[in-house]
């Protein structure tokens, strides 16, 4: 990672230019014959929210899931926080990964445990050595930050969707990552809970500072999180832009996804 | 000429199983050999993958299983859930098959009149052969599918990939614990059973009988022999095996979406119900080559 910051205030967080976080160069990924992810380049700054835009089934889960690690890559170059992934043998890879938070599509929650024991899933994952005291800590500030301090004894099953989504992003930030990567947020939510994802995605922006891709097809989420939107099509990123410049493109079919 | 017969053999089966007719399927010769040759490979094919598949699983099992770091929060969790909470389904089962098979056996006996060898008869039945068989069924049914239906619902709604980014090894944590319980519940489970089912048997036998709970257990422990015992316990741990390691493949391995959920239960039941079977008959060929 480059050390050398040129900082720049936004109304939400400091997003540091020519630090980078995450760099794809002509990164591939197929899928059989389908070739799902043609040519990425994509760089995304420490501090930044980037929003992907695409129509179904052009890549941009696959994309995400790259980031972690939990597909491969068949050709191109991936950087995540200055470290090359292949590169990376497993114990490199588990620490890369402990630095990365997923919010997946349905939450992802374990639906054999509770809410509080969700929470302590990855805290014990991560120091086996942590006090009963501090890790219960860390899950009550955990729910407060989301909300959802009354419901920490309840199985996900009694949970509402848009609750389901709030403790999929807690058991994330419960682990303070640097890069946070959201699938689908706001899917399936009312407007109203939709709105309160989109303000809790830059709540933590704001309080953690952490570099954010967010795959959305809600276009007010786009507009209220992201610092930069990218455009997929066909596995290649075809445009990027501000919320603003998109919105004012000449082509028609950038244009039909902010109309 | 073996590619002819193979496909001649694929053809019947069609016929039997897939209810083609024989137009159906003499069109397919005239016309379209090469079609038949297509599906025969492509049928070979997906047979050759399965057992590759299920070989490389089992293999990264035992790899998994040795490595540390061992998870045994969830093994005890997994034991409990596993073993004790089957135990209420394996107990009734066991006490009504020792008391069917008294009450069924009996006419039989009183022919030749050997009513007094009730007891011995239906002890050994039991320990060696019904007892193992019919719990681990039992267990295949319970067991087997809960599992193959619980990670594939885990699979279909992410939570395995979520445990893979919270620096947990899916397998190590949800296969390696669910198959080794398995392995070590079954055959607790089974010895249990096979004591209910003898107390079965002893309310059949007073049923249109008299005998004394002294004569009962004195009859049964005259009959049966050390090799009647170990060799009926040694197969359930094989027995357990199967059903914990084919539950967990189908369910890690599902397909994606609701419908791969059932699938993957009902395949888990009947597997691991003909792996049952076919470990049963390869258990009593080993037995028979020691005894004699």
């Amino acid at each position: 990672m480059n050390t050398e910051t040129i900082t720049f205030e936004n109304e939400n967080s400091v997003i540091q230019k020519d630090s980078t976080v995450v760099r794809m160069e002509h990164l591939k990924k197929s899928f059989g014959n389908n070739h799902v992810l043609r040519d990425i380049n994509l760089v995304i700054n420490k501090g930044e929210n980037v929003v992907i835009l695409g129509q179904s089934g052009t890549g941009k889960s696959v994309l995400i899931k790259c980031i972690v690690g939990l597909e491969d890559i068949d050709e191109g170059e991936l950087e995540i926080l200055g470290e090359n992934f292949a590169e990376l043998n497993n114990k490199q890879l588990i620490e890369i990964r402990k630095k990365i938070g997923f919010l997946f599509q349905s939450g992802a929650l374990y639906d054999s445990m509770t809410v509080r024991e969700n929470l302590e899933f990855p805290l014990r994952r991560k120091s086996e050595s942590i006090s009963k005291d501090k890790m219960n800590e860390l899950v009550i500030e955990a729910l407060h930050n989301v909300g959802l301090d009354e419901a920490i004894n309840k199985s996900p099953s009694e949970l509402s969707g848009g609750m389901r989504k709030r403790l999929g992003l807690a058991r994330t930030l419960i682990l303070k990552p640097e890069i946070m990567l959201y699938d689908e947020p706001t899917t399936g939510l009312d407007p109203i809970t939709s709105k309160e994802i989109s303000n809790l995605i830059l709540e933590v922006q704001k309080k953690y500072n952490t570099s954010s891709v967010i795959i959305t097809h809600d276009i007010e989420c786009a507009r209220l999180t992201g610092n930069r939107i990218i455009i997929l099509k066909e596995g290649i990123c075809t445009t990027e832009g501000t919320y603003e410049e998109l919105e004012r493109s000449e082509d028609q079919w950038i244009r039909s996804f902010f109309e | 000429m073996i590619k002819h017969n193979l496909i001649k053999y694929f053809n019947k089966f069609k016929k039997l199983y897939l209810h083609q007719s024989n137009d159906q399927l003499n069109d397919v010769d005239t016309n379209q050999e090469n079609f038949s040759e297509i599906n025969l490979n492509s049928l070979l094919n997906k047979f050759f993958l399965e057992v590759t598949s299920i070989a490389t699983f089992t293999f990264r099992f035992f790899k998994e299983v040795i490595k540390p770091p061992y998870e045994f929060n969830e093994l005890i969790k997994q034991s409990f859930l596993i073993g004790y909470k089957s135990f209420p389904l394996i107990a009734i089962t066991g006490f009504i098959i020792g008391l069917v098979l008294t009450i069924q056996t009996r006419p039989t006996l009183a022919k030749f009149g050997a009513q007094s060898w009730l007891p011995a008869m239906v002890a050994v039945s039991i320990i060696r052969e019904i007892g193992p068989v019919i719990t681990a069924l039992i267990f295949a049914g319970k067991v087997g599918s809960g599992i193959g239906a619980e990670l594939a619902s885990m699979k279909v709604t992410e939570q395995i990939d979520a445990m893979q980014v919270s620096d947990t090894n899916p397998f190590k944590y949800l296969v390696v614990t669910r198959v080794v319980s398995a392995t070590f519940m079954l055959p607790i489970l089974v010895v249990l059973s096979d004591a209910i089912a003898l107390c079965g048997s002893y309310v059949g036998v007073n049923i249109k009988g008299n005998v004394s709970t002294y004569l009962f257990v004195t009859q049964i422990f005259q009959s049966l022999e050390f090799q009647d015992i170990l060799p009926a316990v040694i197969k359930t741990f094989f027995f357990g095996f199967a059903i914990g390691l084919i539950g967990c493949y189908e369910g890690y391995n599902s397909n994606k979406g609701t419908e791969g959920v059932g699938k993957s239960a009902n395949s888990a039941v009947v597997f691991a119900s003909l792996m049952v079977f076919i470990i049963d008959m390869m258990a009593v060929q080993i037995t028979s080559l020691f005894q004699n």
